[in-house]
């Protein structure tokens, strides 16, 4: 029995309906899934899901630039794995479409279980190639322009590694490289003009043409004396563009007996700013490449959230194995260190009182609702 | 960058050629694994919910990756 001869074992068939509602800074989100995943056979599993998003409402840097959005983003993924032995293979394909964006996503993945099965090794790669557009036209009577493609490899090596009866610890490394058109054609940078009322302008955003990011992240999670674990994980970013990323999260999972499982979530962010990041130029054209996406500013934001999840049926029916429902409930306050908010400032007299690059910085809060009810089979 | 990924594939290869060897005696035997086998050791016990998680936060920071989740589209404006 050391070691083991059983093959590995593909994960249960399961069903999911999936609903989750985002509101903050200015945006609206509803996001509505469905997906499956049947097993045929022992070796067989097949996956289909199908997500829509909702979007209404536009963020700080695009209110600045005067223009709402209503758009819907609509992704089928559909995945087929193979067990043999103890290696696990998936084929997967992605297609993402917005009006103004269509991503298309090839993945495979290899995952191998070795050491009397302590250890798993995972291999992943895939392919992204998008399609980039900007809508010049209103909410109601679209015009899609057409900017031009990206493309994304990314390449991933995964260790999941059983330590002692109660400790698992997991390690991730993932590097990403693009190339294309990789800015955001509706956000805009600013630069100071005297000859504007507020005191500058508005000029679009250049942006370089290829990045590559570094991610490291490692896993630790705990079984407690009594029922119940805690995980911490820890992840460090870097990139071309010079954004150093620090993530720490703590989890704690709580059952209570066969209905219950209660989880509470603590995460926090920083990062640091893109070379070519600023709130304020001295004047368009400064610099090779300029950006004022928030995104690539510093920031640092917190999140809470908790998570309920009751069985209803925890020891099945018929051909359910079991069945049950869930809540999440998270907030995230997000604080930017380097990005100031201009949009409540437009009002006469022009600029308000604030001079250019003299704002309050811009934070805000956003509320994540999701619910979900899942079917074990 | 050239450097580490040789040095990640320098390390797959010697966890692999440790691994085929056999030289390494599991420490935790299967009958020990009772607790890890528990749904709530799981890594993501509900992968849609940390897929979404993952994509919030990917489309609102710098940074990206090494959680294991697959993107598509950017819903960021």
């Amino acid at each position: 029995m050391v070691h083991g001869a059983r093959a590995d074992v593909l994960p249960d068939s399961r069903a999911d309906l999936f609903y989750s509602k985002y509101s903050g800074g200015g945006m609206d989100i509803n996001t509505y899934e469905a997906s499956a995943r049947a097993k045929i056979g022992e070796d067989f599993s097949v996956d289909y899901s199908y997500l829509v998003d909702k979007v209404s409402g536009a963020s700080i840097d695009v209110l600045s630039n005067a223009s709402v959005i209503k758009d819907e983003r609509k992704q089928n993924s559909f995945d087929v794995t193979f067990v043999h032995d103890k290696t696990t293979y998936t084929l997967g394909f992605s297609n993402s479409k917005e009006r103004d964006y269509i991503s298309n996503t090839p993945h495979i993945s290899l995952s191998q279980d070795m050491f009397g099965d302590l250890t798993t090794v995972t291999l992943g790669f895939s392919r992204s190639r998008d399609k980039v557009g900007e809508n010049d036209g209103t909410a109601f009577a679209p015009n899609v322009v057409w900017l031009g493609h990206a493309e994304s490899r990314s390449y991933d090596v995964g260790l999941s590694q059983i330590l002692t009866r109660n400790l698992i610890a997991g390690v991730t490394v993932e590097v990403i490289t693009d190339d294309g058109y990789l800015a955001n054609p509706y956000r805009s940078i600013r630069y100071l003009d005297p000859t504007a009322a507020k005191g500058y302008s508005l000029a679009a955003q250049v942006y370089p043409d290829t990045r590559t990011s570094t991610a490291v992240e490692g896993r630790l999670k705990y079984y407690l004396p009594y029922r119940a674990a805690a995980t911490v994980v820890y992840r460090y970013f870097r990139d071309t563009w010079a954004i150093v990323g620090n993530t720490l999260e703590f989890d704690y999972t709580q059952p209570i007996r066969n209905r219950w499982i209660f989880e509470g979530r603590f995460r926090y962010y920083k990062q640091s700013a893109a070379s070519f990041y600023s709130d304020l130029f001295p004047y368009a054209g400064s610099q090779n490449y300029e950006a004022r996406d928030k995104d690539l500013a510093a920031s640092q934001n917190f999140t809470y959230g908790l998570k309920a999840t009751y069985a209803w049926l925890p020891d099945g029916w018929k051909v359910f194995k079991r069945s049950t429902v869930s809540l999440d409930i998270s907030q995230i306050r997000f604080k930017y260190l380097d990005f100031r908010d201009i949009k409540d400032y437009d009002n006469s007299p022009a600029g308000g009182s604030y001079a250019p690059g003299t704002e309050p910085l811009y934070s805000f809060t956003a509320t994540i609702y999701q619910g979900y009810l899942s079917v074990f089979f | 960058m050239s450097r580490l990924r040789t040095g990640s594939l320098l390390l797959a290869m010697v966890v692999l050629t440790t691994a085929c060897s056999g030289g390494i005696q599991p420490w935790v035997k299967p009958y020990e694994r009772d607790r890890l086998a528990d749904p709530i050791m799981a890594w993501d016990r509900d992968a849609l919910s940390a897929g979404f998680l993952d994509h919030v936060y990917e489309s609102r920071e710098g940074s990206r990756g090494g959680t294991g989740a697959a993107g598509g589209g950017c819903g960021c404006n």
